[in-house]
C-alpha cells in the first residue's frame, strides 16, 4: 500500500522520549496544534510501567481522511533518547526523517542511508540560552516542537495561543517558552529546506470536535449520571477515571451553601473493598461506581457474583490492559471480555457495554447508571487502555436538560402502604424485575434481608430446590429483557451488499473502520455492525445470520468476542473468522487488510450477492 | 424449620417512648445451636435497641459469612439486612454508610470472618474511622465448617478432637485500640448487664465503636481445656468496671466511693457511668488501655467492660467533608451541573 501519495495531512511521526522529562506537555502541545488547526490528529501514548527514567513513546497520525486508528510506518522520529535511538533509527520508514540532537556526533553505527537525518544541537542551545537546570531539560522538548513547526508547516499563532491559555495566571513564563520555540524554528529555517514534502495545511475539518481521553469523558460522565460514590483502587490505566472524576466534582459537586462535598469519593484498601463499598452505596440508594483493569477485576469476581444474584445496582468501568496476570500494564488489549461476561462462580451473566470514543464513554457512563438500577445488576463498561489513557478526537458531549434519571423499580413510603405484602423478590410485572426498597423507607413495611444465598420471592432464606430455580428462571427472563434495554449495535448499511461481514468493537473501530474504506476502495462494499452492548440484542443475530462469513475483529489471543457469539447465539464456529491482534499495540488498518486478505486468500475480490 | 414460634405475646407488654413493646425489635427464628453464645447477643441487641427508642427502620444491619454473620436474622425484623460475603462486610458498610449517613450500621462478624478472611477490610474500617458499630461475635472456632481452630483461638487451647493450637492468637480489641478505634469494648456473651449498656453506648458513639464479644460454641469449643468455653471465660473474667448508660438529661442518682467511679459524656450529652473503676485504669487514655491489655493477657485474663473511649472522633464523612444532607437524597437538580456547564466545558477541550 503506498502511503507516501498524499503529502499533505498525512503522515505518523514518533517522539521517543525518556520517561519523566517533561516531554508529554511539549508533545500535546505539538498535537494540539495540529487540532486547532482542524486537521484530524490522533496521539497515542506508548510508555512504561515506570516512573522515571525509561524509554516512553508518543506516536502521532495526521489523517486528513479522519482515519484516526494507529498506523504503521513511521515518517519521522524525534529522537531525543539515547537509550531508544538505535530501535528508533531502524523503526523508520525508508526515506523517512530522523530528527536528533546534534550536540555530539552521531555513532556510525545509527547512520542510514536511506533515512534523512536532521541534526539539532539541542543541548548546545540550551546551555547557551537558558541558565536554569531544570529549564535546559525541559526546553530541549520545546526546542523540537519549533523545529517541527517550520518543518511541518505548523501555524506558529496556534502555538502561541496554547502556551498563553497553558500559562494562563503565570505569564511571565510564556517568553521563555516562545524564545525556545523561535531557536528551534530559526535553526531549521537556516539550516534545512523547509517544509518537508509531508506537512500541514488549515483545513478546518473538526467542526464542534472536541480532543479529550477516554477515562476523563467516563469521569465526567459519571458526574452528570448523578454518581455520589465512588470507590477505587489505583490501578493503571483506570486511575485517572476516578480521579477524572473527583476533578470535575470540585468544580461542579460543591453543595452551594455549606461548602461540603455533594460527592463522597474513597480510595479502598483494594478492589474487593471497592467494588463492596459501591455495592453497600448502591443497596442503600445512592448511585456509585468504581473503575478497575484486568487485575481489579479478576479480585471484583465475588462480589460481582453477589450483586447478581442479591440484585444490587453495581456501575463497574473496566479499563482493559494487556493481560494476563500482570501482563503490561501499559498496553492496551481487548482481553477482559469472558471474564467480564460471566465474572464469578455459578451461573452469571452480566451486562457489557463498549464504548468507542470519548462521547460514547460519557454517554455510556450515563447510560450504566440507568440500567444497572433498571435491571438491578452490575453493568461493566468495557473500555480500553488505548481508548481510556489517550487523547482522542470526539463528537462534543451533549446533556438533554429534560432527561431524568432512571432509577428503575424502587418503592416509596407511600407506594409501600399501598401494598398488600411486599415480596423483594416477585415478578410483578413479569419481565423478571422486582421491586426494591431502600434501607429506611418505612417503619413497618418493606424491609428485607439481602443475601447471596438461596432465598424465596419474600426474600426468605431456603433451600427449597423449586424456590431456587424459580429465581434463577427468572435472572434469565431478566436477562432477556435487558437485550431490549441496552444500546442497539450500529449497522453500516441500510440493506446488505455482500455475503461477508465484518463485526467489531470499542476501540478496534477505528482501524476497522479505515480498513473498510481501502476494501471499499477496491470496488467491494463490505457489510459492517459495530457492536455497542452484551447481550446481543437480534440485530447481531440477524446480521450474522443473513451473512455467510462474518469477520470478527478484535484486540485479544483467544477470540473471546468470537467464543462470546458462539456461546450466547449458537453460531456455527465456521461462520465467524477472527482478525486478531494481541501485541499490546492499538491495532491498525494494515494488520485488518492483511489478516482478512490472507484468510480470503483472493485479496479482497470478495464476491458481491448483489448490487448496490 | 422445626417448630414455629408462638406468636403470642402478653397485650400489656411494657412499651417504650415509641410505642413498641421489645417483641416488635425481635427478627426470625435463630437457626443456631440452642445455648449458643449468639443469641444472648441478639437478645442483648434488641434489649438495647428497645430501650433506646431505636426506630427500626432507621437501623442497617450488616454481616459478613459464618454462625455469627447468620444473626442479623435473628433481631430487628423491621430493619433492612445485607448478609454480604465472607470477610467484606466492612467495605459494604462503608459504602452504605457513604450513601446515608442519617442511619445507624450495625455490623455483625465472627472471629474467622473478622480476624482471618476480613482482616484486611477490618483494619482499614477502623483506620476510616466509620461511623458503625461492629460486634464480632468470637468463638475461636469455625462453627460452620464443623470446628476448625480460628486466628483468635489462644495459643495453647485444645480444640473438640483434642488438638492443640499452636499459633499465637490475634487479640481483636488490643490491635482495634492499636490502630486508633475510638470506642473499644470487650464483654461476654453470658453477662447481659455489662452488654447492654455497652451495646447503648457503641450506639451513640460518633464513630467506629467495637465490641469483642467472646461468645462459646457450645458444640465445638465448649470442651476442658478451651479457652473459650463457658467455664474457663466465667473463671477468667476480669471487668474494668461495671457500666451504666445514662441517656441524655437523665439525672445521675447513684453514688459510688469517690475514685471507683467515672462519668463519662458522650457527644450528645448522654453519661457512661463506670463504677468500680479497676486501679490504673483511664478509659480515655490509650497508653493505660494497652498496658493493661498486655499486663492481662500475661495473666491469662480477659480484661471486660468499655476499654477505650475518646471523645473527640471525626468520622469518615467529616473527614472528606461530605454533606450534611444524605448523599442518596441528592436528586437529579443537586447533582447534574447541566448543559450550559457542558458546553463550557467542550469549548475548553477545543
Amino acid at each position: 500500500m503506498s502511503l507516501n501519495n498524499k503529502k499533505i495531512n498525512d503522515f505518523v511521526i514518533r517522539f521517543a522520549n525518556v520517561n519523566g522529562t517533561g516531554s508529554a506537555s511539549a508533545n500535546f502541545l505539538f498535537t494540539k496544534a495540529i487540532f486547532r488547526m482542524g486537521i484530524p490528529v490522533t496521539p497515542k501514548n506508548i510508555f512504561p510501567s515506570n516512573i522515571q527514567g525509561l524509554p516512553t513513546w508518543y506516536e502521532v497520525r495526521v489523517s486528513e481522511k479522519g482515519y484516526l486508528g494507529r498506523r504503521e510506518g513511521i515518517d519521522l522520529i524525534v529522537a531525543v533518547n539515547p537509550q531508544s535511538m538505535l530501535a528508533d533509527i531502524k523503526s523508520l520508514r525508508s526515506g523517512g526523517y530522523l530528527l536528533y540532537d546534534s550536540s555530539k556526533q552521531l555513532h556510525s553505527e545509527y547512520l542510514r542511508e536511506d533515512i534523512n537525518y536532521i541534526g539539532i544541537p539541542l543541548m548546545e542551545m540550551c546551555n547557551e540560552n537558558f541558565t536554569d537546570a531544570r529549564q535546559r531539560q525541559l526546553f530541549k522538548n520545546i526546542i523540537y516542537v519549533g523545529a517541527l513547526a517550520a518543518l511541518l508547516s505548523i501555524e506558529f499563532k496556534e502555538i502561541e495561543g496554547l502556551l498563553a491559555e497553558q500559562f494562563k495566571g503565570k505569564e511571565k513564563l510564556i517568553p521563555a517558552n516562545i524564545k525556545a520555540l523561535n531557536l528551534g524554528m530559526d535553526f531549521v529555517y537556516k539550516n534545512f529546506k523547509y517544509p518537508l514534502e509531508f506537512h500541514l495545511e488549515r483545513r478546518d475539518l473538526l467542526k464542534e470536535s472536541i480532543m479529550i481521553d477516554g477515562n476523563s469523558a467516563c469521569g465526567l460522565g459519571a458526574v452528570y449520571a448523578g454518581a455520589t460514590v465512588a470507590a477505587w483502587y489505583p490501578i493503571t490505566p483506570s486511575t485517572s477515571v476516578v480521579e477524572a472524576f473527583n476533578d470535575y466534582s470540585k468544580d461542579l459537586r460543591i453543595d452551594k451553601i455549606s461548602g461540603k462535598k455533594n460527592v463522597a469519593i474513597v480510595q479502598a484498601e483494594d478492589e474487593l473493598a471497592a467494588i463492596g463499598m459501591v455495592i453497600g452505596a448502591n443497596w442503600n440508594g445512592a448511585r456509585a461506581f468504581t473503575a478497575t483493569s484486568g487485575p481489579g477485576l479478576s479480585l471484583m469476581n465475588e462480589f460481582l457474583g453477589l450483586a447478581y444474584f442479591a440484585e444490587v445496582p453495581t456501575v463497574l468501568i473496566d479499563v482493559q490492559r494487556t493481560g494476563p496476570s500482570t501482563g503490561m500494564p501499559t498496553r492496551t488489549q481487548q482481553s477482559d471480555i469472558l471474564e467480564a461476561a460471566y465474572a464469578s462462580h455459578g451461573d452469571t451473566k452480566h451486562v457489557l457495554l463498549f464504548p468507542s470514543t470519548p462521547k460514547e464513554c460519557f454517554d455510556m457512563t450515563i447510560e450504566c447508571f440507568d440500567l444497572a438500577e433498571q435491571l438491578q445488576t452490575p453493568i461493566i463498561l468495557m473500555t480500553d487502555l488505548d481508548l481510556g489513557m489517550n487523547d482522542h478526537i470526539s463528537p462534543p458531549f451533549v446533556w438533554d436538560d429534560k432527561r431524568e434519571y432512571n432509577r428503575g423499580k424502587v418503592l416509596d413510603a407511600e407506594a409501600l402502604e399501598n401494598i398488600e405484602k411486599f415480596g423483594r423478590y416477585l415478578d410483578v410485572d413479569k419481565d423478571g424485575i422486582p421491586y426494591r426498597t431502600i434501607p429506611g423507607t418505612h417503619p413497618t413495611k418493606g424491609s428485607f434481608f439481602t443475601r447471596g444465598t438461596s432465598r424465596d420471592e419474600y426474600a426468605i432464606y431456603t433451600e427449597d430446590s423449586d424456590a431456587y430455580r424459580r429465581n434463577m428462571d427468572r435472572l434469565i427472563r431478566k436477562w432477556n429483557t435487558a437485550k431490549d434495554l441496552v444500546p442497539e449495535p450500529q449497522l453500516y448499511q441500510k440493506s446488505n451488499n455482500c455475503e461477508v461481514g465484518i463485526l467489531f468493537f470499542g476501540t478496534s473501530t477505528y482501524s476497522a473502520e479505515e480498513a473498510m474504506d481501502q476494501i471499499n476502495h477496491n470496488g467491494v462494499i463490505v457489510d459492517a455492525i459495530r457492536i455497542k452492548s452484551f447481550p446481543f440484542n437480534n440485530t447481531v443475530e440477524q446480521f450474522i445470520n443473513e451473512h455467510k462469513k462474518v469477520f470478527v475483529i478484535e484486540q485479544n489471543r483467544d477470540a473471546q468476542m468470537k467464543s462470546l457469539l458462539m456461546i450466547e447465539l449458537q453460531i456455527d464456529p465456521n461462520k465467524l473468522i477472527s482478525v486478531l491482534n494481541y501485541d499490546g499495540m492499538p491495532i491498525t488498518a494494515e494488520n485488518i487488510l492483511k489478516q482478512v486478505s490472507n484468510k480470503i486468500k483472493s485479496n479482497f475480490h470478495i464476491e458481491k450477492s448483489k448490487s448496490i | 424449620m422445626s417448630y414455629i414460634r408462638p406468636k403470642f405475646r402478653h397485650p400489656e407488654l411494657p412499651k417504650n417512648k415509641l410505642g413498641y413493646s421489645v417483641d416488635f425489635y425481635e427478627g426470625a427464628l435463630s437457626t443456631l445451636c440452642a445455648g449458643c453464645g449468639h443469641d444472648s447477643i441478639s437478645a442483648g441487641v434488641i434489649q438495647a435497641c428497645y430501650e433506646m427508642n431505636i426506630e427500626p427502620h432507621r437501623l442497617a444491619k450488616l454481616s459478613g459469612i459464618g454462625c455469627s454473620s447468620k444473626t442479623p436474622a435473628y433481631f430487628l425484623s423491621n430493619s433492612h439486612g445485607f448478609n454480604s460475603v465472607h470477610g467484606r462486610m466492612p467495605s459494604v458498610a462503608t459504602g452504605a454508610n457513604l450513601a446515608n449517613r442519617d442511619l445507624i450500621y450495625f455490623g455483625v462478624s465472627g472471629d474467622g470472618d473478622t480476624a482471618s478472611i476480613g482482616m484486611g477490610q477490618f483494619v482499614h474500617v477502623i483506620r476510616r474511622n466509620l461511623n458503625m458499630i461492629y460486634i464480632v461475635m468470637n468463638n475461636g472456632c469455625y462453627g460452620l465448617t464443623k470446628g476448625q481452630d480460628s486466628a483468635t483461638a489462644d495459643n495453647g487451647s485444645k480444640n473438640k478432637s483434642g488438638q492443640v493450637n499452636p499459633f499465637e492468637s490475634i487479640d481483636l480489641a488490643s490491635l482495634a485500640i492499636e490502630l486508633g478505634a475510638g470506642f473499644v469494648a470487650q464483654s461476654f456473651s453470658g453477662d447481659k448487664t455489662q452488654l447492654i449498656p455497652l451495646i447503648k453506648a457503641a450506639i451513640k458513639h460518633p464513630g467506629f465503636a467495637f465490641i469483642n464479644v467472646i461468645s462459646p460454641c457450645v458444640t465445638f469449643n465448649n470442651n476442658v481445656g478451651s479457652t473459650k468455653s463457658y467455664d474457663y471465660v466465667r473463671e477468667h473474667l476480669d471487668a474494668t468496671s461495671t457500666i451504666d448508660f445514662v441517656p441524655e438529661m437523665k439525672e445521675i442518682t447513684t453514688n459510688y466511693e469517690e475514685g471507683s467511679s467515672k462519668n463519662v459524656k458522650m457527644h450528645d450529652g448522654s453519661v457512661l457511668q463506670l463504677n468500680k473503676l479497676a486501679k490504673d485504669w483511664d478509659p480515655m487514655n490509650r497508653q493505660s488501655v494497652a498496658n493493661a491489655m498486655m499486663i492481662a493477657k500475661s495473666k491469662g485474663e480477659i480484661l471486660t467492660g468499655l476499654l477505650y473511649m475518646s471523645q473527640n472522633t471525626v468520622d469518615l464523612h467529616n473527614t472528606i467533608q461530605t454533606n450534611d444532607r444524605a448523599l442518596n437524597s441528592l436528586t437529579k437538580k443537586d447533582l447534574c451541573p447541566g448543559n450550559e456547564i457542558l458546553k463550557t466545558i467542550n469549548a475548553e477541550l477545543r
